[in-house]
């Protein structure tokens, strides 16, 4: 019987063959947490007062929350992270600035096709578009890993989804996993791997990847991985980093549910208040007034997205009844949409470019959403309050559709303006 | 014993314990005050040391913030019956030594006002009139759970200077 990702990446860590449903012990190669460290330092030490951690080298920490700091507790959250860095000899660690960690993370070279990432972070499930077996755990999970090294994981069963096709025009890789999660449901990949595969995975770029890959987290499941391919290798090339490790299932696994979506097939999308999975045609919404545009996050704050945006917003303003705010997914990304002159169409149109960080996705700062007011973001989440007011309405889509709304103050169809 | 019942599905981490507090609140007491606030705004007044929640489908989807299960155990929260757990939250609450009962049949036949009494050891619980029953968790949680949650776990196991 054939294995799928899952089974291969966990037997080779925990050195046997594995099967679905057996709890295996593994050491990850990496552990990210973020700002959240600093509640996870006071845990580590309760625990095990004046401690080393077991493996400086496989932490990783990114400051990226709420920053810069949006008040003295927070600042003194990121001191105390500062100086544990220092004192436990953490060379991994990126300071405000260098971006979303999701971003970061692959940047830096810490994500690896075939190995395995454990972050106290639900969207941690985004290196999988790097062959990577990536989740989220909790912080008292994370400060016991940097205690011990170690953690226990269960062997997954898998969905496969299977791609064909191609976008058509204004229609994106967010379009395609709104309307995946639509039809799973929020909880209906729970405890399980997705697997992306089909001829249409070799003509996703990175990006798409990594925007598909991202909200795995949204359907329940525990990692939602990708081949390494041809724009994998491209991606390593240029970071200098070798792939040998990348596997992938075998022709003959076996999984729980195999589904498949045709990319010619999608439209654009929109996420309603206040589930992921409340997955409607952006047709059924055009129309509606919408106070606030939030372009960024793991989800959708990179170059392509920027650019995807831009291309709409070109020569022309954003509606005087709405804002739009710009958050780039990291320094690398923020910088290739200066160079490009990205940034300047977007700001030239009426956008605010914010820092590069998660910005107001988890409302603690920047941007948040006063009673009665609608945001359209292409973040990965609208729960109620998520963006710091119950009494607000967040809907989620693609930067194309995104764009459109800018340009009207209302919800468009990107395909009428790209006409 | 108070059983706070909220039978619907995908209630979320934002929804029991909100974002924009996740960097200023960290510790019980910090946490304790808005737990639960945008789902009920009375359940932190209201939870005495002893109580339940029984839930639906998917309960604690969303953030890895272990606010929810470390408020909940803190207040005193005995067990959370649901029909489904979110994968994180599901991992945090052993973490947090705080006990969970998937049992689909047991959620969906609680209405309220029914007696709930919940027996670990034998793996049952009693809704109204009628026992189900609960499968153990496999030793490795077991353990963890025992021992009060995982950093009691690790620290009963640590020798200082244990490091490669």
């Amino acid at each position: 019987m054939g294995e799928t990702f899952a089974m291969k990446v966990l037997g080779r860590a925990a050195g046997k063959k594995v099967r679905e449903g057996e709890i295996v012990f593994v050491e990850p190669d990496y552990i990210l947490t973020h700002d959240n460290s600093a509640a996870i330092i006071g845990k580590f030490e309760s625990t095990v007062p004046e401690g080393r951690v077991r493996y400086p080298g496989r932490i990783s920490i990114v400051l990226d929350h709420v920053i810069p700091a949006a008040s003295s507790k927070h600042a003194a959250g990121h001191k105390k992270i500062r100086e544990f860095v220092r004192e436990q000899g953490i060379t991994n660690f990126f300071d405000i600035g260098y971006g979303v960690c999701h971003q970061v993370m692959p940047e830096m070279g810490l994500v690896k096709p075939g190995s395995i990432v454990l972050g106290s972070d639900s969207h941690t499930c985004t290196y999988g578009a790097f062959n990577c077996f990536a989740t989220g755990i909790d912080r008292t999970e994370a400060a016991g890993i940097w205690i011990t090294g170690r953690t226990w994981l269960k062997v997954p069963e898998t969905i496969n989804i299977e791609l064909t096709g191609a976008f058509l025009g204004g229609v994106s890789a967010k379009d395609l996993i709104l309307t995946i999660i639509g039809d799973v449901g929020a909880g209906g990949a729970n405890y399980m791997a997705v697997e992306f595969n089909g001829p249409a995975v070799g003509g996703l770029r990175i990006s798409d990847r990594m925007t598909i890959a991202n909200m795995g987290i949204e359907m329940g499941a525990k990692i939602a991985a990708f081949p390494a391919n041809i724009e994998t290798s491209r991606y390593f090339i240029a970071l200098d980093i070798e792939i040998s490790k990348a596997v992938w299932s075998d022709h003959d696994a076996i999984y729980a549910r195999t589904l498949e979506y045709d990319l010619s097939d999608i439209v654009p999308v929109i996420a309603c208040p206040h589930q992921v999975d409340n997955v409607v045609p952006v047709g059924e919404m055009t129309g509606m007034k919408i106070d606030q545009i939030f372009l960024g996050t793991c989800t959708n704050g990179r170059f392509e997205d920027l650019k995807a945006a831009a291309d709409i917003l070109r020569g022309q303003k954003i509606h005087h009844s709405v804002r739009m705010l710009v958050g780039p997914a990291s320094r690398i990304e923020y910088l290739k949409a200066m160079e490009k002159g990205i940034l300047q169409d977007l700001v030239t149109a009426g956008a605010v470019v914010l820092p590069p960080g998660c910005g107001p996705c988890l409302g603690a700062h920047q941007g948040a959403l006063a009673p009665g007011e609608k945001c359209l973001s292409t973040a990965n989440r609208n729960f109620k309050g998520r963006m710091g007011e119950k009494e607000a309405e967040i809907y989620l889509s693609s930067p194309e559709t995104a764009a459109a709304s800018a340009l009207t103050g209302k919800i468009s169809d990107p395909r009428e303006v790209l006409k | 014993m108070t059983v706070f019942h909220y039978p619907q599905d995908d209630i979320n981490t934002d929804l029991l314990f909100p974002g924009k507090y996740t960097y200023t609140c960290s510790t019980g007491p910090e946490i304790k005050d808005h737990l639960l606030e945008d789902l009920d705004p009375e359940f932190a007044g209201k939870v005495q040391p002893g109580d339940m929640i029984i839930a639906g489908e998917n309960f604690g989807c969303g953030s890895s913030r272990e606010q929810p299960s470390l408020g909940l155990k803190h207040v005193g929260i005995k067990a959370i019956l649901a029909k489904s757990f979110a994968r994180i939250f599901y991992r945090s609450a052993i973490n947090q030594g705080l006990l969970l009962i998937r049992n689909p049949e047991a959620a969906e036949y609680y209405t309220d006002g029914d007696e709930v009494a919940v027996d670990p050891a034998k793996g049952e619980i009693h809704v109204g009139d009628r026992v189900f029953s609960f499968p153990p968790l496999p030793d490795e949680m077991l353990d963890i759970l025992k021992d009060g949650g995982l950093l009691n776990h690790i620290k009963k196991q640590y020798t200082p200077g244990d490091r490669t």
